[in-house]
């Protein structure tokens, strides 16, 4: 152990927040922090997973690390690192990379790797193809399972068909394939992700030798997609806006409109208003699958679960359209501007090597890039969506039997424990006796949701265990950006020190002063005035619709290369990502600045009487 | 060695006139360097390329040549210094306040004279209200040695003709000055080739004035700019009198990454009758940023424009005057980073994948 450097504390240092062990014991067991674990270190997921887990919800951990892991450890053979292992406490996922450090077993790898991995580099297009194809059967697979029902009797047509399995089989068949498909879908989800990331990454290290003092911002700038289907779901409210002002139907859309008084006056009206809404629906399959957080969470609903989110930029388009104002992305223009900057950096290389070094690796850059900015929409949105309306579904039908107080405490039980219910209503109802759930489910939920409001007001050590000497992870540094550095920087962070700023990545240049608007969920955008600042947990490109509102946006989560920083570098707006805590830090109403250019969030003004004292959470 | 051979021209019969002694900078390129000195053609080439710069002339080598050869007539000057040891600083000194004194005080010969006032009409109209900048411009090859060897002098805020001509006098006399003389001799520098240009440039009154390097001091990245600026002139961010505010900017993206905005105590400022005087600032100017973003932005673009123009990365001085408007003092070509050997970032390799193993393959 390194006796003089600070280090994190160990993972059997950490306690369970009193009150909350059986939540804590609810988690399965391979997640529970064990003897060994404190001899390796962790760090805290807060990239993806930036509140206490609901027990359901870590679904998505357990699939994403079983399909990353895969694809590192066994399918591409990265020769430098096997997969992630995760552990939960106090909800919070940790993970910890394991490292291939023998060099005899590196080598080994690194020739599996060159055979496999680089199959893909020269395939790309077409195994991108057929990923497409993979990818939209599997959506379509989850779209045509069932909907989760049990009759009092079973139709007529089971006896005359001779079928011979009753309703309840169902039930087990659609949850397990529910669950399958998830799986499934996250093995697709890395299939080229890491090979994507490391040929920009590449690109990115070249520069960073080239020009030392490069900004993250120019790097991304060069590489970015055009055609992504991230920008596809805010050019459809563009359409709509603009279909709205042909049809004559622009009046109806206004700020802070209710929106379901707008479908029905717009059914009301027939010809124009039931063509524009035949409009939204060809919008809304598939574009309006985005979800308004991550994807990570039950709780990030899509577009098509709730239309706030359009709705809220509908008028401002509007009001554009009806100006003259184009809209549409240009993307011939951007593909101008992204060539320029190209030529612009090429021209300042000193030799000629390296300008032959640089076309080949932008051109790499180039050609896996359209994956790491596409496959978002398929995984993280669209199947993610139907997956947990899937689930939702359940919970409704178990609700029904009396096993929760509402649909939604359906995610408070871990995956396997909502198979034992699904098994409990299937017995029940082929016994006919009550089911047992109702008598055990509602305290436990009661129980669970109780510690997810302890763990949220808990401190979370952003890692554990002692500092690596130097962090060589291809994965950690690519997909978290945890360097040496980083921890170093966690490491000093003096935590009784108020501070009035805020570090984060840099995502989009430009300084700004104006009024933070602290938005928690979708339903609070119609708070936002034109000019606030946007401060949020996680903005995506689903957000980009009120991007013409704002002035600048500061969210806790996200990287440089994240999606969020994308959109906000081509809607050129001030953003900084990443903060770790802006959420909790700024509060409703006051005036901050935003430096996206180096990534600071400065709080101008405390609110009287708070300054100097030590911030509450939920002050 | 070249300011000789012209010598040598006009000894056998060319006739100096006005022109040779004085050269507008519309005039001047780069390759009058040895007639005007590195900062005067500079200044020139910056003119005729377009750039905004603070109009002017140079008292070209020619009046300085001219000058000499009235001097030696009246007793020798280049032939007391050949004999001088380096290291007797006594002699050296001696040798020096003798000759500044007659650089300084004997008559100009009355053509070299005539041209810089007329000049200096011509640039100010004969009015006061626009003060002159009267500046050394060395005709040494490389900057640094020049300042190596005290030929920087720099006399601002000049009022009148006549102060103007004695500023001129005393940039000239430099060339005599204890450093200057001790470092020619160390280097075997041979008299005959030893000649200096001066500057006489309108002044700017600036709001805010710096420097710019066209890449990075600290990196020699040619991908960003450094901006340094403070209240008031120039000269007290050159002097270091100021710690300047600091912004570094991506080159080709306009991204400000850096932005260090220093506690400036004071600003230079014009003195009453003549010169420069420090002056306090209030406290809500110190902390202020002197130089809002599209000012920045409008620097980068000039800063582009000038590298562009000359092939390489450029060291510059700049001013930004009462109403905003950006000129261009100096621009000098970098000279640290450029003398360094280029080598290729990464080996070569024919097959584009292989680059990947510098992230998947560990580390090297």
């Amino acid at each position: 152990m390194a006796d003089t450097t600070k280090q994190f504390p160990l993972p059997s240092s950490l306690k369970v927040v009193p009150g909350t062990e059986g939540a804590q014991a609810a988690f399965p067991y391979y997640t529970q922090f064990h003897d060994g674990d404190d001899e390796r270190f962790w760090f805290y997921n807060s990239m993806h997973f930036p509140e206490p887990m609901h027990h359901f919800d870590m679904i998505t951990a357990e699939a994403a690390y079983c399909a990353l892991g895969s694809f590192n450890t066994r399918v591409h053979v990265l020769p430098t690192t096997k997969g992630i292992d995760h552990r939960i406490i106090n909800g919070r996922v940790y993970i910890g990379g394991v490292a291939v450090t023998d060099t005899d077993e590196i080598a080994a790898r690194a020739v599996e790797f060159q055979q496999r991995a680089f199959y893909y580099y020269e395939h790309w297009e077409e195994l991108y193809d057929q990923w497409k194809v993979k990818m939209k059967a599997l959506i379509a697979d989850a779209q045509a399972l069932p909907m989760p029902h049990l009759p009092d009797l079973e139709p007529i047509e089971t006896t005359h068909t001779g079928k011979g399995v009753a309703a309840n089989h169902e039930l087990i068949d659609t949850y397990r394939k529910t669950l399958e498909g998830y799986f499934r879908m996250w093995h697709h989800h890395f299939e080229f992700l890491l090979l994507g990331y490391g040929a920009y990454l590449t690109f990115f290290d070249f520069c960073k030798k080239a020009f030392p003092e490069i900004s993250d911002q120019a790097i991304s700038r060069m590489v970015a997609g055009m055609e992504a289907e991230i920008f596809r779901p805010d050019e459809e409210v563009k359409r709509l806006a603009r279909r709205a002002v042909e049809l004559g139907v622009d009046d109806k859309f206004h700020d802070g409109m209710n929106i379901d008084d707008v479908l029905g006056a717009l059914d009301q009206l027939g010809g124009a208003g039931k063509e524009w809404l035949q409009e939204l629906e060809t919008s809304r399959n598939p574009w309006f699958n985005v979800n308004v957080g991550d994807g990570f969470y039950h709780y990030h609903r899509s577009w098509n679960d709730d239309l706030s989110m359009p709705f809220a930029a509908l008028p401002g388009y509007i009001d554009k359209v009806k100006k003259g104002v184009k809209l549409e992305r240009p993307t011939a223009q951007l593909i101008e501007e992204r060539e320029a900057l190209v030529a612009d950096y090429r021209e300042l290389l000193d030799t000629d090597e390296d300008r032959a070094t640089y076309d080949q690796l932008i051109t790499l850059a180039h050609r896996v890039f359209p994956y790491v900015e596409g496959h978002k929409f398929y995984c993280e949105h669209w199947y993610t969506n139907l997956f947990f309306n899937k689930i939702r579904e359940f919970g409704d039908l178990l609700w029904r039997h009396g096993f929760f107080a509402e649909p939604a405490d359906v995610f408070n039980l871990t995956h396997y424990e909502l198979e034992s219910a699904i098994v409990d209503l299937m017995l029940s109802w082929s016994s006919g006796s009550d089911p047992i759930g109702p008598r055990h489910w509602p305290a436990k939920v009661a129980e669970r949701k109780a510690a997810i409001k302890a763990w949220a007001a808990h401190n979370v050590p952003p890692a554990l265990g002692a500092v690596p000497d130097v962090i060589d992870d291809p994965a950690i540094v690519m997909l978290w950006g945890i360097t040496r550095e980083s921890l170093d920087a966690w490491l000093s962070v003096d935590e009784d020190k108020p501070s009035n700023e805020l570090k984060g990545f840099a995502a989009c240049q430009g300084v700004v002063e104006g009024t933070a608007r602290v938005v928690k969920s979708v339903e609070e955008i119609s708070r936002l005035q034109q000019g606030d600042i946007l401060v949020c947990q996680v903005t995506n490109p689903t957000w980009a619709p009120i991007f013409q509102k704002i002035a600048a946006a500061v969210s806790d989560i996200g990287g440089s290369m994240s999606h969020m920083a994308i959109v906000a570098r081509e809607y050129g707006l001030p953003a900084v990502v990443g903060t770790g805590s802006a959420t909790r830090r700024i509060k409703d109403g006051q005036r901050i600045r935003v430096d996206g250019g180096r990534g600071i969030v400065t709080i101008l003004e405390e609110e009287p009487g708070l300054a100097g004292e030590p911030v509450l959470e939920d002050a | 060695m070249r300011a000789s051979r012209c010598l040598r021209t006009h000894e056998g019969g060319l006739a100096l006139t006005a022109e040779n002694a004085v050269s507008w900078f519309a005039d001047l390129r780069i390759t009058d360097r040895p007639t005007v000195g590195g900062k005067g053609a500079s200044l020139g080439e910056l003119t005729s390329a377009g750039i905004d710069v603070p109009p002017g002339f140079v008292v070209t080598t020619h009046a300085f040549e001219l000058f000499l050869k009235a001097l030696e007539q009246a007793s020798p000057v280049r032939a007391l210094i050949e004999p001088l040891d380096p290291n007797d600083l006594g002699a050296v000194t001696a040798v020096s306040r003798a000759l500044r004194k007659r650089v300084e005080q004997e008559p100009l010969p009355q053509t070299v004279e005539r041209a810089i006032l007329d000049a200096y009409r011509q640039l100010t109209g004969g009015s006061a209200s626009k003060p002159v900048a009267v500046r050394s411009s060395a005709t040494t090859e490389d900057a640094e040695d020049a300042s190596f060897a005290g030929l920087q002098d720099t006399f601002l805020w000049v009022l009148d003709a006549q102060d103007t001509v004695h500023r001129v006098r005393e940039c000239w006399g430099s060339l005599y000055s204890v450093e200057s003389i001790v470092y020619r001799r160390k280097h075997g520098l041979p008299e005959d080739g030893v000649a200096m240009a001066v500057v006489v440039q309108l002044m700017v009154d600036a709001r805010t004035a710096g420097v710019m390097f066209t890449r990075s001091p600290t990196t020699g990245d040619k991908s960003v700019m450094t901006i340094e600026g403070a209240w008031g002139l120039g000269s007290a961010v050159v002097s270091g009198e100021v710690t300047p505010d600091r912004w570094v900017m991506g080159k080709i993206t306009g991204e400000i990454s850096v932005r260090d905005i220093s506690d400036k105590h004071i600003r230079q400022v014009p003195a009453p009758g003549g010169g420069i005087v420090d002056e306090d600032l209030p406290d809500d100017m110190r902390l202020k940023p002197c130089l809002s973003d599209e000012e920045l932005q409008a620097l980068r673009t000039v800063g582009r424009r000038i590298e562009k123009h000359y092939g390489r990365a450029q060291d510059i001085e700049w001013a930004m005057d009462k109403d905003g408007k950006l000129l261009l003092l100096q621009s000098r070509p970098e000279t640290v980073w450029s003398a360094k050997d280029v080598k290729p970032v990464t080996a070569p390799v024919a097959d584009p994948l292989k680059h990947v193993m510098t992230i998947f393959g560990g580390r090297k």
